[in-house]
């Protein structure tokens, strides 16, 4: 569904690369696919055209000029520019005030509050060893108190007994003269879940602030939301002066320009990401790997320079022609598998390869495990030459034979003769879906795997 | 229908609220652009992106500002002949989503599982459809499929209890494919018309999640080959370009057939809507506007169209 930037933007750069220089016009339309790419990852129009605007002001002139590869250049300030923007990382969450130190919780209905407060709460219990009181002001969800007791339970973070019928405020009151009686360091207050444009629910949580004097107030916010992100933000930030903002969902594939959206209408720091539904899947704000995600690509630059070292030029560029001309056989995955294991592994390789969302899952959908790819190569090296440019001739016999050969069994063999025959299908579909795009626009020639 | 009936002056002024609420910035934006001016490239640039500001992407955005062009180029229009032409072209994508839960009688019982990525809303559905359908004279189970998060067992026996329909669960940490089956065995017996099954919010890349889904499937259908008769997803409003992912993969691996939108009643605009009808036109059966019982409402295409692009009929006085 969604081009990589890269992808979009490489007959631009292939034209810009030829002339060596950026001229206004050359930004323009450069920006132009950048803009749609921001877009198309969920940042906000008003945040998208101020972005630009900015851009545009680094990218005509100097810079660009010198530069080897113009083209690149522009990716990287665009980049550049984004994690600046994303704000300083891992800023962590701030607890010099006199104990009990309250942290409140809001956000929108189902965004991760109570789960993220059990997370907060596990993380500065058993990180920074601070004792931890957790009490629930939600009741109105069915359910919502039990919910964080039993994530407390779970966490072994203590939280407040819950008293039947009472109000949200005199739950906070109530929590917070518990956590001082009882000498917690840290009181986390999670709270019902509201629509911004809510107005009593908005009045009951300012009440709540009003009461307990909170030092962090965190809105929790879904990382998949879309072009509303500024809306919301802005709202509870009218509202409630938050002091940070805690992304969910970052386990999922969304592209997350909503960070971009939030921390651009908020000026609040992005304090943490969720990561999981687990109690431990919690951590710290990388503007990196967020600009990277925004932009569907990795760094462009550590892939060039990383590509460069590693990558085989004869290598990659006999794989580009063989998937331009047809056949794709077992030498050519072969070779796929030795590029892999040259880049270090999947890790290595996805984190910097364009459209890297998509590629793991077609990953995930070929079953490759990649702690095999030694053995992989040797069962492909105990083929014979004909056997390896025909993978139909494998009978059992012949599949007995390689296994002894390259001491491995037959139903691994199996299993890469059907990953083989998996990738040689989408190569095929790849290949009847055009010529364009993807495959002529990496910068060493050859992708690790079909978009 | 007798609850709607009650609820009705509420329902319908929260819904429309919410759904006023969802189109303010577009009907507002459309006001700007419009006023006064000519259709010319100028403002159908301006207006592809109100589109995509609501949500709706950028290539059905194109597309759309695009037929409004060669539709109206050059002409002087009114807003209202802006918003009716919008409305009309949008409502003409949404018209075929819009249909009925397919609920057979002569089934007992018909089973929906209902899927989706976390906290969109899936175990608040289901209490309010429950309540919907009961209140339609059908006996309706819910199964606790849920064993993952926590008290996500108590959240739907509380709604059950609101929705006087009886709750089959099992303690948390159970096998949610052993409790589907259960659960499809006792609503046979009991004769029960529906059966609706909560499971645990998942992000559709996570492939072992996604196989125990498939794993639930198998299981019901060792009872009945058609069950689950409904595979409802529910889509949050607030989602941005990301609800593609979710269809797409949830369409993959379990077989959806239905959407369900939820959180209308926020300010987000559930535009994205109109580019997954164009891709993979799955029916809408019902739209959330709310966290109360009484908050669910049959999904219509041009109401829905109307309010995305702020048209409002009643004061318009009849139609344009
Ligand atoms: N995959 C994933 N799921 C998460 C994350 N954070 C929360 N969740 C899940 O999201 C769902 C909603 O989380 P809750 O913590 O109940 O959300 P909430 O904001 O408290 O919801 P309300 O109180 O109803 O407004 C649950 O299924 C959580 O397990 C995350 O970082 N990743
Ligand atoms: N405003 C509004 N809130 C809703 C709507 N539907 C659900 N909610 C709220 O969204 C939150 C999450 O709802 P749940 O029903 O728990 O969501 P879920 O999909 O079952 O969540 P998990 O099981 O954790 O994945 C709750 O606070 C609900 O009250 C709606 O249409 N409008
Ligand atoms: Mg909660
Ligand atoms: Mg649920």
């Amino acid at each position: 569904m969604f081009e990589s930037l890269t992808a979009r933007l490489g007959d631009i750069f292939d034209r810009l690369k030829r002339r060596g220089a950026l001229s206004e016009a050359d930004v323009e339309t450069a920006l132009r696919e950048v803009r749609v790419a921001l877009l198309e990852a969920d940042v906000a129009l008003p945040v998208v055209k101020d972005f630009i605007e900015r851009v545009k002001g680094d990218a005509i002139g100097a810079e660009v000029v010198r530069s080897v590869t113009p083209g690149h250049m522009v990716v990287k300030i665009v980049h550049d520019r984004l994690v600046e923007t994303l704000g300083a990382a891992s800023i962590g969450l701030d607890l010099a005030a006199a104990a009990p130190v309250v942290v409140l919780i809001v956000g929108l209905q189902g965004s991760g509050k109570t789960t993220s407060a059990a997370k907060i709460g596990r993380m500065l219990q058993e990180r920074d060893r601070k004792r931890v009181l957790m009490a629930s002001l939600d009741v109105y969800r069915p359910a919502a108190q039990t919910q964080l007791a039993v994530l407390g339970e779970t966490a072994g973070v203590p939280t407040l007994p819950v008293v039947a019928g009472q109000e949200p405020v005199a739950i906070a009151r109530r929590a917070h003269d518990a956590a001082r009686r009882e000498g917690f360091d840290v009181l986390l207050l999670d709270t019902a879940g509201r629509l911004h444009v809510d107005a009593d629910l908005m009045d009951e949580a300012a009440a709540i602030a009003a009461a307990t004097d909170p030092t962090e107030i965190l809105l929790v916010a879904d990382s998949l939301t879309g072009q509303d992100a500024v809306n919301v933000a802005r709202a509870f930030q009218d509202r409630l002066k938050l002091t940070g903002i805690v992304l969910t969902r970052m386990d999922g594939d969304g592209r997350g320009g909503a960070a971009l959206s939030m921390r651009a209408v908020t000026g609040c720091p992005i304090k943490l990401i969720g990561v999981g539904e687990k109690i431990d899947a919690i951590e710290p704000f990388h503007p990196e790997r967020v600009a990277s995600r925004i932009l569907g690509m990795g760094d462009v630059v550590s892939l060039v320079e990383k590509a460069a070292a590693t990558i085989e030029e004869a290598d990659a560029a006999r794989l580009q022609a063989k998937l331009e001309s047809g056949g794709f056989d077992l030498d050519d995955m072969a070779a796929q598998l030795r590029q892999l294991r040259k880049m270090g592994g999947v890790e290595g390789v996805l984190g910097f390869l364009p459209g890297a969302a998509k590629i793991k899952k077609q990953v995930a959908d070929a079953n490759i495990d990649f702690k095999i790819l030694a053995r992989q190569e040797a069962i492909i090296g105990s083929m014979t030459k004909r056997e390896r440019k025909n993978a139909k001739l494998l009978n059992a016999r012949r599949k007995q034979r390689i296994a002894v050969g390259s001491g491995t069994s037959v139903p691994e063999i199996n299993r890469l003769l059907k990953q083989y025959m998996e990738m040689e299908s989408m190569m095929r579909k790849m290949r009847k879906l055009g010529k364009r795009g993807f495959l002529r626009n990496l910068p060493f020639g050859g992708p690790q795997f079909p978009r | 229908m007798a609850a709607a009936a009650v609820a009705s002056r509420g329902l319908l002024s929260r819904l429309k609220a919410g759904l006023a609420r969802t189109s303010d910035r577009l009907s507002g934006g459309i006001t700007r652009i419009f006023r006064g001016r000519r259709v010319d490239p100028a403002t159908i640039a301006e207006l592809e992106e109100l589109l995509i500001g609501a949500d709706l992407g950028v290539a059905t955005a194109a597309r759309l500002a695009a037929s409004l062009a060669r539709e109206k180029i050059d002409r002087d229009v009114t807003v209202d002949d802006v918003r009716a032409a919008l409305a009309r072209d949008i409502a003409a994508i949404l018209a075929p989503l819009a249909r009925p839960l397919p609920i057979d009688p002569a089934r007992k019982p018909t089973v929906i599982l209902v899927v989706g990525v976390n906290g969109t809303g899936k175990t608040t559905t289901i209490g309010k459809l429950a309540k919907r359908l009961k209140d339609d004279g059908l006996v309706v189970h819910l199964a606790a499929g849920d064993t993952f998060r926590a008290a996500a067992i108590d959240q739907l026996k509380i709604w059950g209890e609101r929705a006087g329909c009886p709750v089959l669960a099992r303690e948390q940490g159970s096998d949610p494919a052993g409790l589907a089956y259960d659960a499809l065995v006792q609503a046979k017996a009991a004769g029960a018309d529906v059966l609706l099954i909560d499971t645990a919010g998942r992000l559709h890349n996570r492939t072992e999640l996604m196989a125990e889904l498939q794993k639930v499937l198998r299981v019901l259908r060792k009872l009945d080959p058609e069950a689950p008769h409904v595979r409802l997803l529910v889509l949050d409003a607030t989602t941005g370009q990301n609800a593609h992912q979710q269809v797409e993969t949830f369409r993959g691996m379990t077989e959806i057939n239905g959407l369900v939108v939820t959180k209308l009643d926020g300010t987000a605009k559930g535009g994205v809507l109109v580019a997954l009808a164009e891709r993979f036109g799955l029916p809408v059966h019902f739209i959330g506007v709310g966290e109360a019982i009484e908050d669910l409402r049959p999904f219509e295409a041009q109401a829905f169209a109307d309010a995305l692009v702020g048209l409002d009929r009643s004061e318009a006085g009849g139609n344009p």
